[in-house]
């Protein structure tokens, strides 16, 4: 508690730092290429009814994801705190990456823990952690994957406090890291919004995120939370569907409880243990959500479905192939998201959809998938 | 007073510390781990936690995480933890349940207030709740007369020590080291100091825990805490041992060792 009351003193004074306003914003152009591009995408939307889709491009952001709007700020932050090193979890890799890289630019050390079976799933994100001076360290504990990590970041936190800051990848944990990872994303939709008005004149009808933790999806949301006109629709991992019980669907499928510091719906059985999860995306499997996406559940404000491993690695080819860009394999699940309400927008409709991340580190795995690999 | 405070008071009339014992319920067996709890009182232990072994245990080390997934692995259940409560509680040493509060929220606070308290457990040690956010459990415990017992750690302030010590009853669990549970090779110079701060703020009894494994040790501990609190120790030699027999013995064995050790609060050098 003493490093979250400490966190949150040290957080909301650099928030009414003018310096430190500027010095994020400076990195945010200058280093991580924001503002991001809206990019229209008119062959992917005539498979989704034919409504407008405009895809929010954080896969061109540095490190190619949404994450380093994020770890820019903590690490400022950590810094400012007079802390030396940064400590993350990382599940596809994305926010490990964006943290070694941040470290990196900053001169902090970093240890970046990551479940053994991410490890070898996200080979290729690991190398690129360690070619930028982190430690990984191999999570060989419970499932093996992003709540495995989580535990174990939180276990080298509390006995490292004093020098280190634990740089959390999403809008989870304990207060205020929801508040804090919410406002450092939140510049997605404020881009996104701005940029939609400018290219469509309106609105959008519905913005479409996936959903882990949830930070893209907080990030592109927070902005048209007061537009009632706009659907707020978040993408959860669907696994294998529902009803197999290997997903890890938290709102759709889950109850409240606490984990990790928070209370939110939690994929857990009748004694309150933590289940299982499955998911063809690391990034995604994970048994609990923000806070902040229960509340908009829970409101009414934002809805929530399950998109299958299926579902989103088709979703996966139809980006590659209508439009040459290869998203991340979180990221379709989103696209899956558009493909399935865009025919309920109608062809007046404009879906936005955050495109969280590329690609690059899934080829591995979409090749195998559709059978890419070997000898044709 | 409460069985707990009871038993703080008379040793600390004796000049001696307490030995509180901490075991997983379901490790190696539901029946393994009452009779291991047993074992422990009948050599020494005065206190004794049963863990409710959970699937993220966030601020346990290695030993108790592996002990934790065991018990799971086994199928052992809330209604398994609740038992072996009942049947160590019969041995007439004050138990007292160690769990992550999911579990609890779950069950529903007032059910599993109720139910500890008529399998005679006497209170609950909850690592990862709040006093802000134990406004139930709080209602709970005073309704069924439980103990909550909070932990306090090095980095806790004065106002966090005073918030509290002020929602404990039973005694203050004061982690003595920043880190997760294990045994540790010297017990962190972090201890006492915690204690003098806690003594500020509260006439509540302390127990120190984290990183205790041997009699000196414990000595050393308790020169300065009215009690003194072993967890991975116990459970290490239950994972260690050949068979079920043996990591009872061996668990029996240093528990007498360890109730040697706070009876003698003259710190020594080692042999």
């Amino acid at each position: 508690m003493t490093a979250l009351d400490e966190l949150t003193k040290a957080y909301l004074s650099a928030q009414a730092d003018p310096g430190f306003r500027a010095e994020l914003a400076r990195l945010l152009r200058d280093y991580a290429g924001r503002p991001t591009l809206l990019t229209e995408v008119p062959r992917f939307a005539a498979q989704a009814g034919g409504c407008r889709v405009f895809l929010k491009r954080e896969d061109l952001a540095h490190t190619g994801s949404h994450k380093i709007n994020n770890v820019l700020g903590q690490a400022l932050l950590t810094r400012r705190m007079g802390k030396t090193r940064m400590i993350a979890e990382t599940g596809a890799g994305q926010h490990g990456v964006a943290t070694a890289t941040a470290s990196a630019l900053l001169g902090l050390d970093c240890t970046v823990y990551m479940g053994e079976e991410d490890t070898q799933r996200q080979a290729l994100n690991v190398a690129r952690m360690r070619m930028l001076g982190a430690e990984v360290t191999t999570v060989t504990t419970g499932s093996r994957t992003l709540k495995d990590a989580i535990n174990e970041t939180f276990r080298d936190w509390v006995t490292t406090v004093g020098t280190t800051h634990y740089c959390i990848g999403s809008v989870m944990g304990p207060h205020p890291f929801p508040v804090m990872v919410r406002d450092f994303q939140r510049i997605i939709g404020v881009e996104a919004r701005q940029q939609i008005l400018a290219a469509a004149g309106r609105l959008p009808d519905a913005v479409i995120a996936c959903v882990g933790g949830g930070s893209n999806a907080i990030g592109i949301f927070h902005e048209f939370i007061p537009d009632d006109g706009v659907r707020l629709i978040g993408c959860e991992a669907g696994g294998e569907g529902l009803a197999s019980g290997r997903h890890a669907a938290t709102v759709a499928g889950g109850s409240p409880g606490v984990i990790h510091g928070m209370r939110t719906y939690l994929l857990q059985d009748a004694e309150g243990q933590t289940q299982p999860t499955h998911s063809v995306s690391a990034g995604l499997d994970y048994p609990g959500v923000g806070p902040e996406h229960s509340w908009l559940h829970d409101t009414g404000r934002a809805s929530y479905r399950a998109i299958t491993d299926a579902e989103a690695m088709n979703a996966f080819s139809v980006l590659c192939r209508t439009e040459g860009i290869i998203p991340a394999i979180e990221s379709a699940h989103a696209l899956a998201g558009a493909l399935q309400v865009g025919p309920e927008l109608g062809p007046d409709g404009i879906a936005l959809v955050n495109l969280s991340g590329r690609g690059d580190k899934d080829v591995d795995i979409a090749a195998r998938w559709f059978g890419h690999l070997g000898q044709s | 007073m409460s069985p707990v405070t009871d038993r703080f008071a008379s040793a600390a009339a004796s000049n001696r510390a307490l030995l509180i014992g901490y075991l997983p319920a379901g490790m190696p067996s539901v029946a393994g781990a009452i009779e291991a709890a047993t074992a422990m009182v009948e050599a020494g232990a005065d206190l004794v936690e049963i863990g409710l072994p959970y699937s993220d245990p966030l601020l346990d080390g290695p030993v108790i995480q592996e002990a934790s997934q065991r018990a799971l692995e086994r199928g052992t259940r809330v209604a398994d933890v609740l038992a072996t409560v009942e049947a160590v509680a019969g041995t007439g040493a004050p138990v007292l349940v160690m769990t992550y509060w999911n579990p609890v929220d779950r069950y529903g606070v007032a059910a599993f207030a109720r139910d500890l308290a008529s399998a005679g457990g006497c209170g609950l040690i909850t690592p990862d709740l709040t006093p802000e956010e134990a406004g139930p459990w709080l209602e709970a415990a005073a309704a069924r007369g439980l103990d909550p017992v909070f932990l306090v750690a090095p980095s806790s302030s004065a106002e966090r020590i005073k918030l509290i010590t002020s929602a404990c009853g039973g005694f203050v669990y004061a982690a003595s080291l920043m880190g997760t549970t294990g045994m540790r090779q010297k017990v962190s110079a972090d201890a006492a100091g915690l204690v003098r701060r806690v003594r500020e703020c509260s006439s509540l009894p302390v127990a120190v825990g984290l990183g205790v494994s041997d009699r000196f040790q414990a000595a050393e501990v308790a020169a300065f805490a009215d009690g003194v609190i072993v967890g991975s120790a116990f459970v290490r030699r239950l994972l260690d041992a050949p068979d079920e027999r043996a990591g009872i013995a061996s668990v029996r064995e240093l528990a007498a060792d360890l109730a040697g050790g706070v009876r003698d609060r003259t710190p020594q050098a080692r042999t």
